[in-house]
């Protein structure tokens, strides 16, 4: 479970001022959901899930995560997020496998259940060919396969995903776009952000539209296209960062 | 702060470090084996270049001294000086080093030593050349010793001992262990290898460990463990303060096994009882020493890591990483070089000052000579220099703007 509740993020930059990141920003994502946080570039996709992640600390309103205070119980959030992004790469010296037990002993999980949780995710995966291989070496596909394995390795109950498709030829995407579909169907809290239209209309249970760091629509596709009289969603992302705040 | 994490991160970072190629070579190849060879090459070739330089009989032109056959005739006897007459052209070719030196002989020498009148001769040299400075000591010493036959026939002459004019011989003869005469020599060097060492095995670490992984993406990922900052920063520090610490131990055992097998090979090459005079004259060093001053520079390693691990976290790639970081290179060398000049002494207020306090008193540990209240005043200062260095690492750690500056 996911509740934002007037979340705000301002950066102070020498150049610009003051930068208001996002911008009071509520929303609930339900276990078994799919969030999808639409955006172009620079709405506050990035600073949003960066939050919630704990990444970085608000500076106005709050939000809780499978339960856990984001300011002040940062650690247990992240021990229960799994965070995907293109920004989170892999070390290129350690083999996928070693990348996983690194990232089961510092989530506490004790060594034969690590090798276990590694054996079970190579299956699913498909990474038993290159499991002991170093990074440097792998392919994109390869690459992602792994990165999905370290952000389950702690089966946690809220995923996050920051763009994960970013720059994956389609073969990848598709990889990412199973993957997330697998983890709403497991029961999981999962937020997604995109500025890809059909990722959204084919993933998505609830779509919220964010722009210069508010929250401007949020509902599901049909909800949304009822709202806006409009089929096309990206007719939709249009009107509502385009005219004025449609009712949430 | 969990152990377990700070382990965890430590041995990943380690295992990371040690398969990469950059990190293998100024970590162990460079101290262990480059440091050695370069000071063995220049070692050896410079004591060969010394050695034939002192074989050869310098060539030395002499100027005038026609009307002078006696001290002529003396020169020209002389087996460590090959003298020829004065060209036109001798001060040239003193400049083109084709002889070494010239030795000009007033005109009416022999008249004037006849008379007991005072004459002067002149030596022209290559200033700052060694085989010109050689030659020039061998044109003195048979001047000095032609000037002390003559003052002992005049005194001979008046029924009178040589000792009239030289009553007594003044004689210096150091009483110095060789580990003091090597506290002086190597005493400023020692210090001054460890605490570069100990700087530039921290550097590509450091900057690898924050720039790098920040350039590479890899940071994000780690940040989103559920690992505290304090414990990130603990887990990369060291293993920071590990490649600076044992690039200064693979260095001190590569060197102290170069200068053992280095004396050796010396001794070879002088030969006979030549051998154990030379090494007994080597300068040496007190071995426990040389272990203080590793203790003395353990807080310097934990100032430098710290330190660096700071900076190099501000860049945001490898490469800013390493315009920030290389000219602090000429920070540490600055105080260390001033450490080893002569007449500069340790006091209550250098004691205090970071990198020199360290150079200073680790020249008096190799020489044997423990300052107790100077070494726990250094040690304290050291302690709270590299406690603050690395409370600043956590707290650079713990800004977002310092991390996701990207």
């Amino acid at each position: 479970m996911i509740e934002a509740r007037q979340l705000s993020k301002t950066f102070r930059d020498r150049k610009r001022g003051k930068i208001v990141a996002v911008d009071d920003v509520s929303f609930s994502v339900a276990p078994g959901q799919i969030y999808g946080l639409l955006g172009a570039n620079g709405a506050g996709k990035t600073t949003t899930l960066r939050l919630l992640a704990t990444l970085l600390q608000p500076t106005g309103g709050g939000a809780t995560v499978a339960g856990f205070d984001i300011v002040t119980h940062a650690q247990q959030v992240r021990a229960n997020v799994g965070f995907l992004a293109t920004s989170t790469a892999l070390y290129g010296r350690l083999t996928a496998r070693e990348t996983l037990a690194y990232f089961g002993r510092l989530n506490g999980i004790g060594e034969p259940e690590i090798a276990e949780r590694t054996a079970r995710l190579a299956d699913q995966l498909g990474m038993h060919e290159f499991l002991d291989r170093r990074c440097d070496t792998f392919s994109t596909g390869m690459k992602q396969k792994t990165s999905i394995a370290r952000t389950l390795i702690h089966d946690p109950a809220v995923m996050i995903f920051d763009e994960p498709t970013l720059g994956l030829d389609i073969m990848a995407a598709r990889t990412i776009v199973k993957f997330v579909r697998e983890c709403r169907e497991r029961g999981k809290t999962v937020i997604y952000s995109t500025h890809i239209m059909s990722e959204v209309e084919k993933l998505c249970d609830v779509i919220g539209i964010i722009h210069g760091g508010r929250l401007l629509a949020e509902g599901t596709l049909d909800n949304l296209r009822s709202r806006y009289r409009e089929q096309d969603l990206e007719e939709i992302f249009v009107q509502a960062v385009g005219g004025p705040a449609a009712p949430l | 702060m969990s152990r377990a994490h700070v382990l965890t991160i430590y041995r990943k970072e380690l295992r990371d470090l040690l398969r990469d190629r950059r990190t293998i070579i100024s970590m162990i190849v460079v101290p262990t084996l480059v440091i050695p060879l370069i000071t063995a090459v220049v070692g050896f070739i410079s004591f060969r270049v010394v050695r034939q330089a002192r074989a050869t009989v310098p060539a030395v032109m002499v100027v005038g001294g026609v009307d002078s056959p006696r001290a002529l005739a003396a020169l020209a006897a002389e087996q460590r000086i090959k003298t020829q007459p004065a060209t036109d052209d001798w001060r040239q070719r003193i400049s083109d080093k084709v002889v070494r030196a010239a030795v000009e002989i007033p005109p009416g020498f022999d008249a004037a030593l006849e008379r007991g009148e005072a004459a002067t001769i002149r030596i022209f040299n290559y200033e700052g050349e060694m085989r010109s400075g050689f030659a020039v000591s061998e044109v003195r010493r048979f001047f000095t010793e032609y000037r002390d036959r003559i003052i002992t026939a005049r005194l001979q002459g008046h029924g009178l001992s040589a000792t009239l004019v030289k009553p007594f011989d003044v004689r210096t003869e150091n009483v110095a262990p060789p580990e003091k005469v090597g506290g002086n020599v190597i005493g400023g060097v020692v210090p001054y290898l460890v605490l570069l060492l100990c700087f530039t095995g921290a550097m590509y670490p450091a900057m690898d460990l924050t720039a790098g992984e920040k350039e590479r993406g890899t940071m994000e990922t780690i940040l989103c463990s559920p690992v505290s900052r304090l414990d990130l920063v603990l887990g990369k520090f060291f293993m920071v303060l590990t490649a600076s610490l044992g690039t200064v131990v693979c260095a001190l055992i590569s060197m102290a096994v170069t200068f053992t097998v280095g004396g050796s090979v010396l001794a070879k090459m002088l030969g006979g009882g030549g051998a154990s005079r030379a090494l007994a004259e080597l300068p040496s060093v007190n071995p426990w020493g040389v272990m203080a001053v590793l203790g003395m520079v353990l807080p310097m390693a934990v100032l430098f890591s710290a330190v660096l691990l700071t900076i190099s976290l501000f860049a945001k790639s490898f490469k800013e990483a390493q315009s920030y970081v290389s000219p602090l290179i000429v920070l540490i060398i600055l105080p260390a070089v001033v450490g080893i000049l002569p007449g500069v002494e340790l006091n209550a207020q250098l004691a205090l000052v970071p990198i020199l306090n360290v150079s200073l008193v680790s020249k008096e540990l190799v020489s044997g000579v423990w300052q107790w209240p100077y070494l726990a005043l250094i040690f304290g200062s050291s302690c709270v220099y590299a406690a603050a260095a690395l409370a600043l690492a956590v707290r650079m750690f713990n800004r977002e703007d310092v991390i996701f500056r990207t």
